[in-house]
């Protein structure tokens, strides 16, 4: 039965080879990635269906026992992040089918989009420390090439950033774990929170804590934390919109999930250290992120810094390290997963339909496209947390966890970058879709492709339904803290011994 | 020889952080490339160095006696290697399509992701 955890690596790895061997025939390859798109999130959903019944999935590879081997493990929140990767892709890979233009198809767009998807599926299932560092590396290698692909100006600019910077957290990742296998002589997870759990004496506890910021800042630099956060405004603005909605929506996730596994897992002991730094630079990451949309003037780049601002939330919970505050982290990623690549997917075809990307040139898209004008909104208001919207439980969750531990800075932070989050969009609401056009263009009557409108409004229904639907899905997140709150469960999984 | 190796991993890092910090892309690549080799000599080090003794099972024995040498650590560094030559690759190819594409190597003349900036 836990066979089916291979599948969400193998299945974009098929997909991928299968675009590749289409080198030639472009249209072939749209269709192969839609449906390779389509065939992973089935898989994810099996998944998720079988996990969701509280019962963690484990399967040893080539059926070396654990601490040996390589093992996947999906506990709940590794299938909710399998899960949102599987719509996320299909939308985008739909999205692409229009957006995506011959040249970049015939160059191997398809077959990098779902390259990367395997390398985002694998980092989320498996429980092996230098495993993650290969999943990392796959899913980093697609993106580089996803990012220059087309070869345009700004991004090369652009790319040769996001590649400097993510090389350094790799090297630093894998630095990182050299230390790790010499101090602990094992790679799994579970067998690492184990032998972490029973460290005594204050010298080996300084040099695990050591260790510890040493994986912060490797994770924070792929996360977006602050102050690591600067490749990501500088270069993820510069490919096509399908390009950056991916980016958006999964790779700094990937780091996320990385930092609350490793900090709820084997990074324990001295959390009155890891834990309260986490939490300062959740606050710090909420802030300057969102003073930075506020000075941009470029749709995608305002985008850009909110995606740095609302990382902060997601690493918020991890901070306070209650079960409701880790309950509340896996929900906000949920929500923002979906809420972000949607505001890239419309970015997209607001700069189309406007021909440039600043704000101050944009305007009166509510008049030419009411329907793309309210497709926005949805997404916008759930950002800036409006209720009965999905942002707004995702932040009531974390500011509860917090008042309920008593730091009220951070709820207060919290709430203060929410409004601020309000104004930046609202901002972008004013200049791109409620002005009038800045001059009288005769594209008043443009369709927009149903190829592209159907894909966003996928994913508003899909904000609208969590909204609807918060009692099911926040007590799903709540098992997933309680799951994440209580390594035993994990390691008793993993290596069938009570710790 | 854990010591020689020690200060070796530590001028590597210096190297490349010091490398990292100039201005020509080139060197800023060169500097990758340093901190990739420190970071594999450090997974090699830093698991514990056993010399003469292969981990072999002796023909009259069921379990490997201690000490031996680990060989997992070795198989890391190798994975490492893999990855880090690809990356390297991928690096200077996109370096050079860079150099061509934008006219310099010089960081500070590339500030133009912001779209408008950059024919000025």
């Amino acid at each position: 039965m836990s066979n089916i955890l291979t599948l969400p690596i193998l299945v974009p790895m098929v997909s991928g080879i299968g675009a590749l061997l289409a080198y030639r025939l472009p249209s072939l390859q749209r269709w192969i990635g839609l449906f390779g798109a389509f065939a992973l999130l089935i898989c994810d959903l099996v998944i998720f269906s079988t996990a969701s019944k509280n019962q963690i999935l484990v399967l040893q590879l080539g059926g070396w026992p654990a601490p040996f081997g390589i093992t996947l493990v999906a506990d709940l929140l590794s299938t909710t992040m399998l899960l949102l990767t599987g719509i996320v892709g299909f939308v985008v890979a739909w999205y692409s089918l229009g957006a995506i233009d011959e040249g970049r198809v015939a160059h191997g767009y398809f077959a990098l989009f779902h390259f990367l998807l395997m390398g985002v599926g694998g980092a989320f299932l498996t429980g092996d420390m230098f495993n993650l560092y290969v999943w990392f590396e796959v899913m980093l290698m697609s993106s580089f090439v996803l990012l220059a692909l087309g070869g345009e100006r700004r991004q090369m600019q652009g790319a040769i950033k996001y590649v400097t910077l993510n090389l350094i957290s790799s090297a630093m990742f894998l630095a990182a774990l050299g230390i790790l296998y010499g101090m602990a002589g094992t790679l799994n997870m579970a067998d690492l929170a184990r032998k972490f759990a029973q460290v005594e004496g204050a010298q080996p506890q300084a040099l695990i804590t050591a260790l510890a910021v040493l994986f912060m800042a490797a994770f924070g630099i792929k996360a977006a934390i602050f102050p690591l956060f600067f490749w990501l405004p500088a270069s993820y603005h510069t490919p096509p919109a399908a390009v950056s909605a991916i980016f958006a929506g999964l790779l700094t996730k990937v780091g996320v999930y990385a930092l609350i596994r490793v900090f709820t897992l084997i990074f324990v002991q001295d959390t009155g250290y890891t834990h309260t730094l986490i939490l300062i630079l959740s606050g710090l990451t909420m802030l300057i992120g969102v003073l930075g949309a506020m000075a941009q003037n470029e749709f995608r780049r305002v985008l850009s810094f909110h995606i740095v601002s609302q990382i902060g939330y997601m690493i918020m919970g991890l901070g306070l390290f209650t079960p409701l505050a880790l309950a509340g982290s896996v929900f906000y990623i949920a929500h923002h997963i979906i809420v972000k690549t949607n505001l890239f997917l419309i970015s997209g075809v607001a700069e189309n339909l406007a021909k440039t990307p600043h704000l101050k040139k944009m305007g009166g898209l509510y008049r030419s496209q009411p329907a793309l004008a309210m497709l926005f909104l949805i997404p916008a208001m759930s950002l800036a947390g409006i209720p009965p919207l999905s942002g707004f439980f995702a932040k009531f969750g974390l500011i509860v966890a917090g008042l309920e531990v008593g730091q009220y800075l951070i709820v207060a932070v919290a709430l203060g970058v929410s409004l601020l989050t309000l104004y930046s969009m609202i901002k972008l609401w004013n200049e791109a879709f409620w002005k009038p056009a800045p001059k009288k263009t005769n594209d008043e009557n443009t369709k927009i492709s149903l190829s592209l409108l159907i894909p966003i409004g996928l994913m508003a229904a899909i904000t609208i339904l969590i909204g609807l639907g918060i009692g099911p899905i926040f007590s799903l997140a709540i098992r997933a803290g309680e799951q994440l709150a209580d390594p035993a469960i994990y390691i008793q999984a993993v290596l069938g011994v009570v710790p | 020889m854990e010591i020689l190796l020690a200060i070796l991993v530590g001028g590597l890092y210096a190297a490349g952080v010091y490398m990292l910090l100039r201005r020509s892309l080139v060197k800023i690549l060169i500097g990758l490339a340093l901190l990739g080799h420190a970071a594999n000599l450090l997974i090699f080090t830093s698991a514990g160095l056993t010399r003469g003794q292969p981990p072999v099972i002796a023909a009259s024995e069921t379990v490997l006696s201690a000490p031996y040498a680990d060989p997992l650590p070795q198989a890391l560094v190798l994975t490492a290697i893999v990855i880090g030559f690809g990356l390297t690759a991928f690096a200077l190819a996109l370096t050079y399509r860079v150099y061509k594409i934008v006219g310099t190597d010089d960081l500070d003349r590339m500030r133009g992701t912001i779209s408008g900036e950059e024919e000025s």
